[in-house]
C-alpha cells in the first residue's frame, strides 16, 4: 500500500442556520409546540434559545438535527434545506451535546471520541492524533484517554462530551443545557473555557438554556420563546436589556436588567482618557473588569468615584453618573 | 447413609453416561432458548415498543407447567429429545427474553440519544451501545434460566428420553433413595457449576467501564490508575 498523506482535519468554515417559517405540532394537541418560527443564527455566532419550560426551545433546536420532524417551512444548514440531505449524514455534521452527556459507559474516553471518526472509517493514526488534540482543547489531562467515564467527574464529563461532538470538526452546534447539571463552580468554570475555546474553533452554535444569565453569558444573540413556540424577541443581550419588546421580555431577563447590562461592557470601554482628573485616591478596579465590578468596588468604598488601572498605569477615573448613563443610556 | 455414597463408586458408569446426556440436553435448550430470545428481547427493547408482546409471552410461557407442556407435545413431535427440549426452551425463553428486553430498554435515554444525535444508525445504536450496555443483565437471564433446565431436565423421562438424570430420579422402585439422592445431588451441583461457569464468562464478556460504572453505584469511588 503506498503512503498517501493522511489529510488533516480540515478547517470547515462555520454555516449559517436558518428557519424559515417553521411549524411543528405534535399529534393530539391543540396548540403547536413550534409556531411559525422564523430565525437567522449567522454563521459563527452562537444563538442562545431561552425560554419557559414547554416554551419549545428543546424542540426547536432537536429540529435542526431531525431528532423531530417539523411539520411545515423550512430549515437550512449553510443554504441547503436540512431535508434535501440523509439523516445519518445531516447529523455527523452537527455536534450534539446534552445535559446528560451520554458518555458510552463500556468505552474509554478515547473511543468515545473516536465513535464517529471510526464509523466514518478514519485511519488510527488520524484518530488518535485527533484525540490528543481534543482532549488539550478541552483543557483534558491525555493521560484521560483511556480510562472510563465511571472514573470521570461530572464536569470531566461534559469536557468529554464537548470533544466527542467536535470530533470531526462539524460546522454547527447543537447544545441542550449542556451545563445544567453541573455545580456552580464548575459550571462558571466550564463556561469560561467555552468561551474560550469557541474563539478558537469557530462555530455556529444553537445553546438551549433556562437561565437568562447563562444566555447573556454565552450568546451572541439571544431567541426569547414564549409558551406555543412563538418567538418573542430575537436580538442581541444589550439589545433585549435595553429595549425588551414586550412585558413578557422584560419579565423574563429580569427586573434587574439594569444590573446585567453592567456585565456586559467593560470598565476600558468607558473610561474616557480625558475625563476625570485622577487625583491619585480611592479604590481602583482593573480596566477589564465589568462595569459590575466597577460599581460594586465603587459602592463598597462610599465614594463617587473609581480608577481605572491597567497594569500600573492609570487610565482614568469613573463616575457614579457615567455608570448610570452607560446603562441607561440607549447607546447599544 | 452409607448406601448414599457408596452409590457414586457402584454406578460411576451409569452416572457419567446420564450427568453427561443431562448436560447436552440442557445446554442444547438453554442455548436455543438464547438464540431465540436474545435477538427478539433486543429488537423490542430497542424499538421501545411492543414490551405488552414480552410481558404477555413471559406471563403465558411461565405458567405453563412443564410436565404439561412435554403432554402436549407428544400430540404434535411424539416421543424423544425434541419433546423434551420444546419443554424445556419454553422455560428458558421467557428468562433470557425479559432480560434482555428489560436490559436494552433500560440503557440510559441520555446515552442513546447522544448516539442518535451524533448520527449512529439504529443498527449501529443496538450493537455499539445498547447490546454491550446489557451484557451484565443479559448474562444473569442466561444464568438463571441454566439452573432452572438444569433442575427441569429430568422430565424427560416423561417424553421417552433416556439418558438423563431423570432415568434414576424417577425411578426410586429401581435405584432406591441413595440412588435417587445421589442423582439429584448430582444435577445441583450441575446446575451450581453451570452458574459459576457463567459467571467466570460473564465477567470476561462484561466490558470493563461497566464493571467501574458498577463498582461506582456502589458506592465506592471508581479506581482511577495512578
Amino acid at each position: 500500500m503506498t503512503a498517501t498523506p493522511e489529510p488533516r482535519t480540515p478547517d470547515r468554515p462555520p454555516a449559517d442556520i436558518v428557519f424559515d417559517h417553521v411549524v411543528k405540532r405534535y399529534p393530539g394537541q391543540e396548540t403547536p409546540a413550534i409556531d411559525d418560527l422564523s430565525l437567522t443564527v449567522r454563521a459563527g455566532e452562537t444563538c442562545c434559545l431561552v425560554g419557559p419550560s414547554g416554551g419549545g426551545k428543546t424542540t426547536a433546536m432537536k429540529l435542526v438535527n431531525r431528532l423531530i420532524d417539523f411539520d411545515s417551512g423550512d430549515i437550512t444548514i449553510g443554504g441547503r434545506s436540512i431535508r434535501s440531505v440523509d439523516v445519518t449524514s445531516l447529523r455527523r455534521d452537527i455536534g450534539y451535546v446534552i445535559q446528560q452527556v451520554g458518555l458510552f459507559p463500556h468505552m474509554t474516553i478515547a473511543a468515545n471520541i473516536a465513535v464517529i471518526p471510526n464509523l466514518l472509517g478514519w485511519s488510527g493514526d488520524r484518530i488518535r492524533a485527533r484525540t490528543d488534540e481534543l482532549l488539550d482543547l478541552v483543557r483534558l489531562d491525555r493521560a484521560f484517554a483511556k480510562r472510563y467515564p465511571a472514573q470521570l467527574s461530572g464536569g470531566q464529563q461534559q469536557r468529554v462530551g464537548l470533544a466527542r461532538a467536535l470530533a470531526v470538526d462539524p460546522p454547527v452546534m447543537l447544545m441542550d443545557e449542556p451545563f445544567g447539571a453541573l455545580d456552580p463552580i464548575t459550571r462558571t468554570e466550564i463556561q469560561d473555557e467555552f468561551l474560550n475555546l469557541e474563539s478558537e474553533i469557530d462555530k455556529t452554535v444553537i445553546f438551549v438554556t433556562h437561565d437568562i444569565d447563562e444566555a447573556i453569558k454565552m450568546g451572541d444573540r439571544i431567541a426569547v420563546l414564549r409558551q406555543g413556540g412563538v418567538l418573542a424577541q430575537y436580538g442581541t443581550a444589550d439589545g433585549l436589556l435595553a429595549h425588551p419588546a414586550d412585558d413578557y421580555v422584560a419579565d423574563f431577563v429580569g427586573a434587574d436588567r439594569g444590573l446585567k447590562r453592567l456585565s456586559l461592557r467593560t470598565m476600558r470601554e468607558i473610561v474616557a482618557p480625558d475625563g476625570l482628573p485622577d487625583d491619585g485616591s480611592g479604590p481602583s478596579v482593573d480596566a477589564d473588569a465589568s462595569l459590575r465590578i466597577g460599581l460594586s468596588t465603587l459602592f463598597a468604598a462610599g465614594t463617587d468615584s473609581v480608577r481605572v488601572t491597567d497594569g500600573d498605569r492609570v487610565l482614568g477615573r469613573v463616575s457614579l453618573a457615567q455608570l448610570q448613563g452607560a446603562v441607561s443610556g440607549s447607546t447599544v | 447413609m452409607s448406601s448414599y455414597f457408596s452409590f457414586f463408586g457402584e454406578n460411576a458408569g451409569l452416572l457419567l453416561q446420564i450427568t453427561l446426556g443431562h448436560i447436552l440436553l440442557s445446554v442444547v435448550a438453554v442455548l436455543v432458548a438464547v438464540v431465540l430470545a436474545l435477538p427478539l428481547g433486543a429488537w423490542i427493547g430497542h424499538l421501545h415498543r411492543f414490551s405488552f408482546a414480552v410481558v404477555t409471552v413471559t406471563n403465558v410461557f411461565r405458567s405453563l407447567p412443564t410436565l404439561a407442556l412435554v403432554a402436549i407435545a407428544i400430540a404434535f413431535v411424539g416421543f424423544g429429545f425434541t419433546n423434551i427440549l420444546i419443554a424445556l426452551v419454553v422455560l428458558a425463553f421467557p428468562l433470557v427474553l425479559t432480560n434482555t428486553f428489560t436490559a436494552v430498554e433500560g440503557v440510559d435515554p441520555g446515552t442513546v440519544e447522544a448516539a442518535r444525535g451524533m448520527g449512529m444508525t439504529g443498527p449501529q445504536i443496538l450493537f455499539r451501545v445498547e447490546l454491550p450496555s446489557s451484557v451484565p443483565l443479559i448474562m444473569t437471564g442466561v444464568r438463571t434460566s441454566w439452573v432452572y433446565v438444569v433442575a427441569t431436565a429430568y422430565l424427560a423421562v416423561f417424553a421417552g428420553r433416556t439418558d438423563t438424570l431423570g432415568d434414576i430420579i424417577n425411578d426410586q422402585a429401581g435405584y432406591g433413595y441413595a440412588g435417587v439422592m445421589a442423582a439429584a445431588t448430582v444435577s445441583v451441583v450441575l446446575a451450581f457449576a453451570g452458574d459459576y461457569l457463567l459467571g467466570l464468562i460473564e465477567r470476561a464478556v462484561t466490558p470493563t467501564g461497566l464493571r467501574l460504572l458498577a463498582t461506582q453505584a456502589r458506592g465506592v469511588p471508581a479506581p482511577v490508575p495512578a
